[in-house]
């Protein structure tokens, strides 16, 4: 059985081997994130012992992964929740973008400051997500041709406010997100023998604690259950009372609060805007939505499995530069290749479950 | 069909007024003569087609209006393909953009081997395209296999190549950029003398085929049969998965010959940069097309209009001088418009009150 | 006299081209079981969605105990928060959720979930209605009767006053029906007012105190059960005259196959939906039945033959030629045709129009590169309207704007149109108004007067002994029996099934 092949390889988790014991079958969720997390856990183990020297014994390296990471965990915590309703958003691309642009115009020629940066953003994402979540609850729009134009404008704004790359001029906010958090009693001695602590963003607080907060909604809150509920069978959803189309609203509202935060976050890490910025964004929180365990059929997903599915893409990606040749197509082929095997993996453990009935 | 009015007169003329507003085709065409019609009143010489001279003294067709159907014709070709996949398999093919890329970057390397610069080509023509197509059937066969015999859906399946496609061009042509000889152009522009450019005539071609095709064979049926309702069509003898992949399989042909003329119209291929977020370009024209994107019936006609009313609003924008990026901002805001006008909701708003009941629990048409 | 908690009356509801109920009314008494009843158009189903808010009516008035002025429910929320609560034959639950969840989910307005207080309390309720699921199962993981009762005992919970169940029992099993109707009971002794929307005049008149019946949008009336003999019930429901069904049952004893012509035979047939290996034939211009409950392999076995189910081992021939039927077009080429069991789900293609669906059977077996031209395929759509009487506005509407008795006659058009040697007919009669089953039931029997070899399986044992001159008994996936001639009798069928000897 698959299943138990893959367990057996994994590092032991109480969670499973009580599950196996009390024989009852996993919810679909509970079973694609047990696999996610296990392979996190066997590729980073393979990678420290195999591939050490090459930087994997480095406790900044487990850091970095979140570090360069923060913003897309973000973002596709609210694309794995329009998925769960069985909606999709491909337009967090785009407004990442144009938020990166617009605040940084702001901080430069206005001279915003940190908190009224913040809430441009907040306000970039929300109009998003209001706009997007009318047209597709209530104008009951195709969602993929809604944030398509989404995605359309935000990019096509970019070029209206500025056709360069900019980069950020305001000393204040360049200080703030050049901070680091110095992990205590955890740190890599360098080449020279001197003991450097491990150093965190700041950002990776924000997004862990935008992961608990979500992971905290959809289990335990009326409006979360909805979302499961709407994605489960959206016609049943409605027999049983639940405002079908409010729910998909608040879907891609907090999607597109998310992305506001998301796309602040991209902008504390880089520092940068252009038109180009976060090309493909949108399809990297989808895979690792789907990496993590989201059905994009709806009704199935959760935050966890999306956080691992962030890190684990990280940490491939990094191997793969790490004992791959310097030519540039292998990191988006490499990522191809994780996707393919993990949707593979999960049409075939699906319909497997499928069969038992 | 309303029996409710007495009066006949304005009943008849009533009903054609509803004949023509409903029609499947109305949109598309509507939004396209009003496009064009913006054109006449922006440029009063938009329509004028003059024969004029190319460098070498060829004669040769020019023309806004010879432009856009020029233009179009990767739009096109792609969106046949498309309507098919969209509607056997109740999904979109998002990887189309990409596997084009690789289609040049196969035909690259056949008409210049390793050279940069080369005078001559490597390879005949018609092998470049041979190849280029086999390229794009095979990509094709990747993305059917996973959606017809491994039930993923078609967005996360062509999810894949999206990502990996334009990676695999550029691997193809071995990280080079070569220019091939200036020959290979024709196909992309004027073969010499020729007065019509060569992709109008290879539209006719490609449209030609698919009309035979629908025609004389049952691949319309079959193909919605299977995307309204697949469990039936195989208690009906069909085999669903091999309907789906052979729909994927005819996308990749037509990604094929698109990338053949694409590759043709410059004689070289940037595989991060050729053809920049058509895929989605390609979903709007066959969802213009007042075809439903969750797959079932299909109207081949209005996937057609479509492609040439999103290339006229491209064209309408770049003559205006709008920015190539911020050409997007304004597909966005008509897109929206469009749609939302097509949407259920929408329609009850306006139109027949009591043709919609809202919040149906099954279909809405059954009786009893 | 007993209270009212419900009255519409004056009900319209009118769709284009379609007057879908007209000036009816409807009373619904506190601790009673009214049965709604009506063949496919006569305005059950509409009457029900207009009462739970999911169509509105066009006029009428519609009165609820407990509130003075008449009611506008415009949502279905709005019905369920007024006391009217529906289970409908479709599982409308959610099937990525939890039992428990299931149970409560839309109900309150609390902004947190308490798992701990909704397990244990979703744990008594099963307990108390004897549903074997688990709070914590996800429902997908239940078989689709428990999923049903996790439905009713949804809307049990929600202590209506009215408590409409529309077609319950399609799914169940004896035993979950013997428990769905002690549930019943209970509840209508506790007071609530419960419709019972079905087609079985047997469960009808097990179970109900009350029945309204329409016909095509229109009030017939309604009646106290004890004061309406069956007969006369089917009578008021056709509009027919009651001599129609005696007909049948003449004229099933003077056909039986009398040509030895063997057109089908399996040996040890077995396949992967798990019928144990069995042995069957059937003859030209036979009609064999397979009797057994739900669930017993009926279906199963038909669909090994037809291909629609890979089998597992075994052989089968087809006037006498061994032959290894992989999938359903080579069945169809051999002459097999196979009506299936779920209209909706296996036999009708939705949108596509009745003269597509009609012909594509026949057109699939042709081929890929030879469609039928649209002269042809009118021809046929035109040939077999008429002779199965399909009312259709025409050929080009799509399929699934025709009411179910209709639809059903398309997809029997679509077979009869291939010509079989045999044609299996799984349950062509469910969900079916009473004037078109007889017409199915009487159309068998002249095919198989014409040489035809039929397969018929029915729910309903008098339809098959009426009709069939051989039955095939099944249990538990076995084949446990063959009955034929004077051992035909409901009697004999239920001990063969039970295994007891009568």
């Amino acid at each position: 059985m698959l299943f138990l092949n893959k367990t057996q390889n994994a590092r032991d988790t109480g969670v499973i081997r009580n599950k196996l014991k009390r024989r009852e079958p996993l919810t679909d969720t509970a079973f694609l994130l047990t696999i996610t997390v296990s392979l996190f856990i066997a590729i980073y183990a393979l990678a420290i012992v195999f591939l050490g020297d090459k930087g994997f014994s480095k406790i900044q390296m487990f850091f970095n992964l979140f570090n360069e990471n923060a913003a897309l965990i973000v973002i596709a915590c609210g694309l794995s929740i329009v998925m769960i309703t069985g909606s999709i958003d491909i337009s967090v691309g785009g407004s990442t973008a144009l938020i990166c642009t617009a605040c940084i115009v702001c901080l430069n020629k206005y001279n915003f400051n940190f908190f009224t940066t913040l809430i441009l953003a907040l306000a970039i994402g929300l109009a998003f997500g209001t706009v997007q979540g009318f047209l597709i609850a209530y104008m009951e729009m195709q969602p993929f041709i809604v944030t398509l134009a989404g995605m359309f404008l935000g990019r096509g704004l970019v070029a209206l406010i500025e056709v360069n790359q900019i980069q950020v001029a305001n000393t204040g906010f360049e200080a703030l997100s050049g901070a680091r958090i110095q992990i205590p009693f955890l740190g890599d001695i360098n080449k020279k023998g001197i003991f450097i602590q491990s150093k965190l963003e700041y950002g990776v607080i924000v997004a862990l604690i935008i992961v608990f907060i979500m992971l905290f909604v959809l289990k335990k809150t009326k409006l979360g259950r909805s979302f499961y509920a709407v994605g489960g069978n959206a016609q049943s959803a409605l027999m049983l009372g639940i405002n079908v189309r409010r729910t998909k609203f608040n879907a891609h509202l907090l999607c597109g609060l998310l992305a506001g935060i998301g796309g602040f976050l991209y902008l504390f890490h880089t520092r940068s805007g252009s038109v180009q910025q976060a090309t493909g964004l949108e399809m990297d929180a989808i895979a690792a939505s789907i990496i993590g365990g989201t059905l994009l059929t709806g009704g199935v997903g959760n935050i966890f499995g999306t956080l691992f599915g962030v890190l684990t893409t990280g940490i491939v990606l990094l191997v793969v530069t790490a004992i791959g040749s310097q030519d540039p197509w292998w990191p988006q082929i490499t990522r191809a290749a994780m996707l393919c095997f993990f949707i593979v993996l999960q049409s075939i453990i699906c319909s497997r479950k499928r069969k038992k009935l | 069909m309303s029996r409710n009015s007495n009066r006949l007169d304005t009943d008849r003329s009533v009903s054609v007024y509803n004949a023509i507003v409903k029609h499947s085709l109305f949109i598309p065409i509507a939004f396209l003569v009003f496009l064009l019609l913006l054109n006449i009143f922006i440029n009063p010489s938009f329509l004028i087609i003059s024969l004029g001279r190319d460098s070498n003294n060829n004669p040769v067709l020019v023309g806004n209006l010879i432009n856009i159907l020029s233009n179009a014709t990767e739009l096109v070709i792609l969106a046949i393909g498309m309507t098919l996949v969209t509607s056997s398999s109740r999904g979109q093919d998002i990887s189309v953009g990409a596997t084009v890329a690789i289609v040049g970057g196969v035909i690259m390397r056949v008409l210049c081997g390793s050279e940069t610069q080369p005078t001559e080509l490597h390879a005949p023509i018609i092998v470049a395209l041979l190849l280029g197509c086999l390229a794009g059937m095979a990509c094709g066969a990747f993305n059917g296999i996973l959606v017809a015999k491994f039930n993923i859906q078609p967005m996360v399946a062509t999810l894949i190549l999206f990502t990996a496609g334009r990676s695999i061009g550029s691997m193809a042509m071995g990280g080079l950029k070569p220019k091939s000889a200036a020959s290979f152009g024709y196909y992309g522009n004027f073969i010499p003398g020729f007065p019509i450019p060569t992709p109008i005539l290879i539209t006719i071609a490609v449209i030609l085929v698919t009309v035979i095709a629908l025609k004389k064979t049952n691949l319309g049926l079959y193909t919605r049969s299977v995307g309204i309702n697949d469990k039936a069509s195989s208690l009906n003898g069909l085999n669903p998965a091999r309907i789906k992949f052979l729909t994927f399989v005819i996308l990749g042909l037509c990604v094929g010959i698109a990338g053949f003329v694409q590759s043709s119209r410059v004689q070289t291929v940037n595989p991060y940069t050729i053809v920049p977020s058509i895929e989605m370009d390609v979903i709007l024209a066959v969802a213009l097309g007042g075809n439903s994107l969750g797959g079932g019936k299909f109207r081949m006609s209005g996937s057609i209009i479509g492609a040439y009313t999103i290339q006229t609003l491209t064209s309408m924008l770049t003559t205006l001088n709008v920015n190539t990026n911020a050409v997007p901002v304004f597909k966005a805001v008509i897109i929206i418009i469009l749609v939302a006008i097509q949407s259920p909701v929408f329609k009850s708003f306006f139109g027949n009150k009591a043709a919609f009941s809202r919040l149906t629990a099954g279909k809405g048409k059954e009786r009893g | 006299m007993k209270d009212t908690v419900l009255t519409m009356r004056n009900i319209d509801k009118s769709f284009p081209g379609v007057r879908a109920l007209r000036n009816v009314d409807f009373t619904l008494c506190k601790g009673e079981i009214h049965a709604l009843m009506g063949e496919n158009g006569a305005g059950k189903s509409t009457l029900i969605k207009v009462l739970t808010g999911v169509y509105l009516k066009d006029a009428g008035e519609i009165h609820i105990e407990g509130i003075d002025k008449p009611i506008h429910i415009k949502a279905p929320q709005e019905a369920q928060k007024l006391g009217i609560s529906t289970v409908y034959q479709e599982i409308t639950l959610c099937p990525n959720l939890t039992v428990a969840e299931n149970l409560f989910i839309g109900r309150t307005n609390d902004v947190f979930v308490d798992w701990k207080k909704n397990n244990s309390r979703a744990e008594n309720i099963l307990k108390g209605l004897g549903i074997s699921a688990k709070p914590t199962q996800q429902l997908s993981n239940c078989s689709i009767a428990v999923q049903q009762m996790v439905a009713i005992a949804r809307a049990v919970d929600m202590e209506c006053k009215v408590l409409i169940l529309d077609e319950p029992t399609s799914s169940l099993d004896e035993q979950e029906v013997a428990k769905l109707f002690a549930l019943m009971r209970e509840l209508r002794d506790r007071g609530v007012g419960i419709i019972f929307v079905t087609h079985f005049l047997d469960q009808v008149y097990q179970l109900c105190d009350k029945i309204t019946v329409l016909r095509n949008g229109e009030l017939v009336g309604e009646y106290q059960i004890k004061e309406l003999p069956k007969v006369e019930l089917v009578a008021k429901m056709m509009g027919k005259e009651l001599e129609v069904l005696a007909e049948i049952q003449n004229e099933a004893q003077s056909i039986r196959g009398d040509s030895k012509a063997v057109i089908i035979e399996t040996e040890e047939l077995s396949s992967v939906s798990g019928i144990k290996p069995f042995n069957f034939t059937s003859y030209k211009g036979e009609v064999t039945g397979f009797a057994g409950l739900l669930g017993s392999g009926r279906s199963e076995c038909v669909r090994a033959i037809f291909g629609a189910d890979k089998v597992t081992g075994g052989k089968l021939r087809i006037k006498g030629e061994n032959v290894n039927i992989t999938s359903p077009i080579k069945a169809m080429k051999k002459g097999i045709g196979y009506l299936s069991e779920d209209r909706k789900r296996d036999g009708i293609i939705g949108d596509l129009s009745v003269r597509e669906n009609l012909i594509l059977a026949l057109q699939v077996m042709k081929g890929f590169f030879k469609p039928f031209t649209n002269a042809q395929s009118q021809a046929f759509a035109d040939e077999y309207i008429k002779l199965l009487g399909i009312k259709t506005p025409s050929a080009d509407t799509p399929i699934n704007s025709l009411s179910g008795g209709n639809q059903q006659k398309v997809i029997l058009a679509r077979w009869l149109l291939t010509h079989p040697d045999y044609l299996i007919l799984d349950e062509p009669t469910r969900g079916i108004d009473i004037g078109t089953k007889v017409e199915i039931q009487k159309l068998v029997l002249k095919l198989a007067s014409e040489g035809m070899s039929i397969t018929f399986i029915s729910s309903e044992i008098e339809e098959m002994l009426r009709t069939c001159s051989r039955l095939i008994v099944m249990r538990d996936l076995y084949v446990v029996g063959e009955l034929q001639g004077e051992d035909m009798t409901q009697n004999r069928i239920m001990h063969t099934i039970a295994g007891s000897v009568s």
